[in-house]
């Protein structure tokens, strides 16, 4: 190993590219091994999947409103990293910014379309930014370790949220926990009628515009990240608080900012899904798409383009896992949780497992490769 | 007044049956992160743990065996955590929520494939689950007021795992305080190099209370799903391994502490369940989700630092590097 322990002699396409592809298709690998070990056939199971993604009418608007909110959650966590910080609390910051999106359609709804709208977004931002700052300010200010705190918050969302429906907010004279209808003016306008407007048709699909509202909070956080003294210094205290501290850089005022941030971005969920489809408040609108962030952050190793295409492989994930479940019924949406979990083990905590050996074989093919040229 | 007592012993019962997985996943999460090893999937190992004894129960017809399989289930996926973790150095809380996860998914998927039953698997038999143990006299002594009803009906009548966990309490104790084992671990999750510099593996260590945490953890899933039930339900922890870890939180990573947090826990939810929709007076009604809240606020609380402080061992979370 000697020959080249130096970290220049490694192509960057090995470390970026190949280490974590092959993490990813082992993943994948013990997938179909478990597919085959319930008795179905998984290359069957990998084509219907990819059918029932793309190639049926209406899929590939199912897949890309899927691919939104795992953008926005996979952003989330993203930005918590870049600070140095694991926000495990996507899910509970999600489920409060549909609060938020539930106060102003219930009682501003009627405000015209240009005003509710932004009040709207802003307001999901402002809930799910909330949810993030308390465990931030806990962190940078009494020194709570924040992994926990988000867990706890996520419980305890779900318990207010749960009390609101149940006893505040729930349409009188209803069964179920459910707000009243919003004013249509908070509607955001779906896929299907803006292509309607230019004279093309599609199928109706819950996709709507906060797909393009996620695609410019990636590049804006892209921006934010890596081309401003906000993301630079986030970035620092990340990488060595220690040092920031040195260059005159408050910890505790990034830790607060990148988690209200990580919190607001994660509120774009309750805008793909209250203000965009459901337009009432209901329960568990969320379903576990915050804790899939963690693991589209991890493959997208937490750049926005490398999230847009973890949050994508997600949106097939869940669209064709769903569809694949009427051909085989064995296959539902649980073994897409089970390949999401390989994904978080393998990408993230086992990312260094196989790294040596991969460089180690890359570096002695190398040797052999050049050695009767010397 | 008798009437009065009957409703303390039901609560006082409830407690018990309520927070016997509590305290066991709890003991678990302390033997690993008193290690220094911080252990968020208590909740993922117990439902591995529930899934296979419920699996194991029902197909053999055996509740030790179901035990057992629980067990080397939730021992398995320490492992993985700790070869992730300790041997290969990795982020422990990707680890564990990897663990959450993926048992989230795999038990359901398992249990629809072998049983068919939506995920569930069959109910069990008697003899596929553990019974209630009535003490010698119990019976007889039933009828004598007050300390007779109490004899009966709280301290004779549970599980086996009842008992088992608290005992499991003071045995914990004495091993962390009292033995060489117990020394080592708690240096181990204070200053690794001190420990190994005296000639001690860290890592062997670090293994060591993990296959514990596994144990436990495999012994809390059992008793939910062959002691308190009679199948695994799906996602039948719903947050207990989180509460159980909270109130490691909340009793400072100590055991008699931790026991106690549990207890409270326990008997707000029972108190909860029997005063559902009563309206009481000064307060009125208090709402469930005030209850399913209480653990995580008081955890969040305690950690900030308002009543007390709650200090992690120094060395949680971070990974071990021998010096070469």
């Amino acid at each position: 190993m000697n020959q080249s322990a130096r970290r220049e002699d490694i192509p960057g396409w090995l470390t970026h590219i190949v280490v974590p592809g092959f993490n990813l298709l082992l993943a994948f690998v013990l997938s179909g091994i478990l597919i085959a070990v319930i008795g179905e056939n998984p290359f069957r199971a990998l084509s219907l999947l990819i059918k029932g993604a793309f190639i049926y009418g209406d899929s590939l608007g199912f897949t890309l409103y899927y691919t939104t909110n795992f953008m926005f959650t996979g952003l989330a966590v993203s930005i918590a990293f870049h600070c140095g910080l694991f926000n495990i609390g996507g899910e509970g910051q999600a489920y409060v910014s549909g609060l938020g999106v539930a106060l102003v359609g219930l009682y501003l709804g009627h405000l015209p379309v240009l005003i509710v709208i932004p009040l709207g977004i802003m307001a999901a931002a402002l809930f799910g930014g909330i949810w993030g700052v308390i465990p931030g300010y806990l962190q940078a200010k009494r020194g709570s370790h924040v992994v926990i705190t988000t867990i706890m918050f996520n419980f305890i969302a779900a318990a207010l949220m749960t009390y609101l429906l149940v006893e505040v907010l729930i349409k009188p004279g209803q069964q179920s926990p459910e707000s009243r209808e919003f004013a249509p003016n908070i509607w955001l306008p779906y896929a299907h009628d803006v292509m309607n407007w230019f004279g093309i048709n599609m199928l109706s699909t819950p996709l709507n515009l906060s797909f393009i509202f996620a695609i410019i909070v990636s590049v804006l956080t892209w921006g934010l990240i890596w081309h401003t003294r906000w993301g630079y210094e986030m970035r620092t205290v990340g990488q060595n608080p220690t040092a920031a501290v040195y260059a005159g850089i408050s910890t505790s005022r990034n830790i607060i900012l990148a988690m209200f941030l990580s919190g607001a971005v994660a509120g774009g969920v309750g805008i793909n899904e209250i203000m965009g489809i459901h337009h009432r408040l209901l329960l568990d609108f969320t379903s576990g798409f915050g804790f899939v962030g963690i693991a589209v952050a991890l493959m997208g190793r937490n750049h926005p383009f490398g999230i847009f295409l973890a949050a994508l492989l997600f949106g097939v994930l869940f669209q064709g896992g769903t569809e694949l479940s009427f051909d085989m019924p064995k296959v539902n949406r649980d073994m897409v949780v089970v390949i999401q979990g390989l994904v978080i083990l393998f990408s993230g905590a086992m990312e260094s497992v196989f790294r040596p050996h991969i460089i180690r074989l890359f570096v002695r093919t190398r040797t052999a490769i050049a050695a009767p040229a010397e | 007044m008798l009437e009065f007592l009957s409703l303390f012993v039901l609560i006082i019962d409830a407690t018990l049956r309520v927070s016997t997985p509590l305290i066991l996943a709890a003991l678990a999460g302390l033997f690993a992160e008193r290690s220094g090893v911080f252990d968020i999937a208590l909740e993922g190992k117990m439902l591995g743990g529930a899934f296979a004894a419920g699996a194991v129960a029902a197909a053999t017809g055996s509740a030790w065996l179901g035990l057992g399989a629980a067990v080397l289930a939730s021992v398995a996926l320490a492992m993985v955590h700790a070869y992730a973790c300790v041997t290969h150095q990795g982020n422990q809380i990707i680890s564990g929520m990897a663990m959450n996860i993926l048992i989230a998914g795999l038990a359901p998927t398992l249990g629809l494939a072998w049983f068919s039953l939506g995920g569930q698997t069959p109910a069990l038999g008697d003899g596929a689950r553990f019974r209630p143990i009535t003490l010698p006299f119990a019976d007889a002594l039933a009828d004598v007021p007050i300390l007779g009803e109490i004899y009966s009906e709280i301290i004779s009548g549970h599980n086996i795992f009842v008992y088992i966990t608290l005992a499991a309490v003071p045995i914990t104790a004495w091993f962390l305080y009292r033995s060489r084992f117990g020394l080592r671990l708690r240096a181990v999750g204070e200053n690794p190099e001190a420990v190994d510099t005296a000639g001690i593996n860290v890592y062997w260590m670090r293994y060591q209370a993990l296959i514990v945490t596994g144990i436990l953890c495999g012994v809390a899933g059992a008793y939910l799903s062959t002691g308190q039930n009679a199948a695994f339900i799906r996602n039948m922890t719903a947050g207990q391994g989180f509460i159980a870890l909270a109130a490691l939180i909340f009793g400072k990573w100590r055991p008699v502490p931790t026991m106690l947090a549990c207890f409270m826990f326990a008997f707000a939810d029972a108190v909860q369940a029997r005063l559902q929709g009563v309206d009481l007076p000064i307060v009125g009604v208090i709402p469930v989700q005030f209850v399913d809240a209480l653990p995580f606020v008081l955890t969040v609380v305690v950690l900030a630092g308002f009543i007390g402080k709650s200090v992690a061992p120094k060395s949680g979370g971070i990974p071990y590097v021998k010096e070469r």
